[in-house]
């Protein structure tokens, strides 16, 4: 799937964008936006007003008696006084995955992209070929792989990483392995898109000019992968914080983030206080997104 | 530094971003492995999770669990209806953005791209919130989910279609007009083959999205089962194999279909 977006991405882009210039003018382009418009205003805009609306609810509504609009603003200082360490265990999380992400992935597109000669097809088919079976119940399998029986405590008791009765599984270690492991295709592929476009002569040029392969990388490939680093950081950080199967799956009610709160709260039905929640959520990654973009100068994400 | 000791740094350092890479994609794999294995487990009990034996009796019995096939055929359907109406709303769309000059370019740039930025806890819940808030807690099911599903694959299929779009030069079509094709022809005869590929990769994209989409399913599905929701069932209790054997179904049919892409594009390009 992703192939082939990746094959048609770097080169050919350059080619019509500049301007607007061969665009049509009239009512075509309002007409073909439309249908798909509606939908993303009917099942997206709307919807998030109505959380909001519904953040503001009298908290001691029910399903079957009703919500009032109280503009219950107390709302929100009950959600995040009552669920301050989920949110803050959400984003550590989501932030510690996020970095094992780039660690992992970093090289990985820097293989593929440089060093992986005639594999590189077979090499990027490989990074999405997990999305070819289902979420969780790879992420099930993760259960297995850290089991207390399965080889990697084993291995780890072995060198004595772990001690004789040490964990994996149900571990706040075991919550990243897996949100780092589920997030880390959409690190990976942003990162080669951009480092394919780098001209190796560049690379080059460094090391002539008495650059230490690590400050050519510094200096030169770094800031040129800064656009694929940011969208990987972003795909990954985002989805990762408000994630709850890995935290379920994997860890312990000690492991629990904000994504198990708000569910379980929709789930009983205590809308006000779950919807305050969700849109807190919203606001904090907004806000952390829009610090991060700006501060890595990277403004063409879309 | 001496040359020679500067190519050994070189291959050495070489050598081992490979073979990081290669760890790294294992790991990736690692839990594919393990699926394709869990899918001949015999297990001891219905409480164990290892593997305790081997069988086939899984693969000859897939619909054995309650609710399995079921569940595996409702996501299926939605997944088909979602992919279907997702890819036609998103690319007339892409269409609009590449081709098109209207008001409100960015503000619709910056819609499309929301939803892929948002959590999904977050687009699932506001989802709910809507659909409680205009009174149909009751008739959450096969509709809401389908309705939720084209939400959140139509902007994948946006970007998706208009990176293939951009991509493409327009002299090729202004070739067509040259030789007397009129607009319609034009667009049939050139630019939608051209654009093809790309509405085919968000297609599968939105149907595998929609297939294993869990979270904002959960919120918004009633009493309706799809294959995701009912994994997650089964997590709590106890964990039939046959869910493998759904995973590695899944895994090679992808991977034929990836296979076969990849094998027609060769033989085209070859001639």
């Amino acid at each position: 799937m992703s192939v082939a977006a990746a094959h048609a991405g770097p080169g050919e882009q350059q080619v019509s964008q500049g301007g607007d210039s061969g665009k049509k003018r009239g009512w075509t382009g309002y007409l073909l936006m439309l249908p798909g418009g509606l939908w993303l205003l009917i099942f997206f805009v709307v919807p998030l007003i109505t959380l909001i609306s519904t953040s503001l609810y009298d908290p001691s509504g029910s399903i079957a008696t009703g919500y009032e609009m109280t503009f219950h603003w107390a709302n929100y200082i009950d959600a995040v006084e009552g669920y301050g360490p989920q949110l803050w265990r959400s984003f550590l999380y989501a932030g510690s995955a996020t970095v094992a992400a780039v660690l992992l992935g970093f090289p990985l597109a820097y293989a593929i992209a440089f060093k992986s000669g005639r594999w590189k097809n077979l090499m990027l088919i490989l990074v999405i070929a997990p999305f070819f079976t289902s979420f969780l119940v790879r992420t099930l399998s993760w259960q297995l792989l850290l089991a207390d029986n399965g080889w990697a405590v084993d291995v780890l008791r072995a060198i004595n990483i772990l001690g004789p009765d040490g964990h994996l599984l149900a571990t706040p270690f075991a919550v990243v392995t897996g949100l780092t492991y589920n997030f880390l295709p959409f690190m990976v592929l942003p990162l080669y898109a951009s480092l394919e476009k780098i001209d190796p002569r560049l690379i080059e040029a460094g090391s002539d000019l008495y650059a230490a392969p690590f400050t050519t990388f510094r200096k030169v490939t770094l800031p040129l992968a800064m656009p694929g680093l940011v969208a990987g950081t972003l795909l990954t950080f985002i989805p990762a914080a408000g994630d709850y199967i890995n935290s379920e799956l994997l860890g312990t009610p000690t492991t629990r983030m904000i994504g198990n709160e708000i569910q379980d709260l929709f789930a009983a039905g205590a809308y006000p206080i779950a919807a305050a929640l969700s849109v807190t959520l919203m606001v904090a990654i907004v806000t952390l997104v829009a610090i991060y973009v700006r501060r890595s100068g990277t403004e063409e994400l879309v | 530094m001496s040359l020679a000791s500067v190519r050994t740094r070189r291959w050495l350092g070489d050598r081992l971003v490979v073979t990081f890479a290669i760890l790294v994609l294992l790991y990736m794999l690692a839990p594919v492995f393990v699926v394709i294995l869990m899918s001949f487990n015999d297990p001891a009990s219905r409480q164990s999770y290892s593997f305790d034996g081997f069988t086939w009796n899984n693969w000859t019995n897939i619909c054995g669990p309650y609710q399995l096939c079921d569940s595996v055929s409702t996501s299926i359907q939605i997944a088909l209806l979602a992919t279907l109406l997702a890819t036609a709303l998103g690319t007339l769309m892409a269409f609009a953005m590449v081709r098109h000059r209207f008001r409100g370019r960015a503000a619709s740039n910056v819609g499309i791209f929301l939803p892929m930025a948002s959590p999904e806890i977050v687009l699932g819940s506001s989802l709910l919130a809507l659909f409680v808030a205009g009174g149909f807690a009751g008739q959450l099911g096969f509709w809401t989910i389908f309705v939720a599903h084209v939400m959140f694959c139509l902007s994948f299929v946006v970007v998706t279609v208009k990176a293939r779009l951009s991509g493409l030069d327009p002299r090729l079509e202004q070739a067509a007009m040259d030789l007397y094709a009129n607009e319609w022809q034009t667009f049939w005869r050139v630019t939608f083959p051209l654009v093809f590929p790309g509405i085919l990769a968000a297609a599968l994209l939105s149907f595998s999205l929609s297939f294993d989409d869990f979270i904002i399913t959960n919120l918004n599905s009633g009493q309706t089962v799809t294959f995701p929701m009912f994994v997650w069932g089964a997590a709590q209790r106890s964990i039939p194999p046959q869910i493998n054997v759904i995973g590695t179904i899944m895994f090679l049919l992808a991977l034929a279909l990836v296979v076969l892409g990849e094998l027609s594009r060769r033989r085209r390009l070859g001639r």
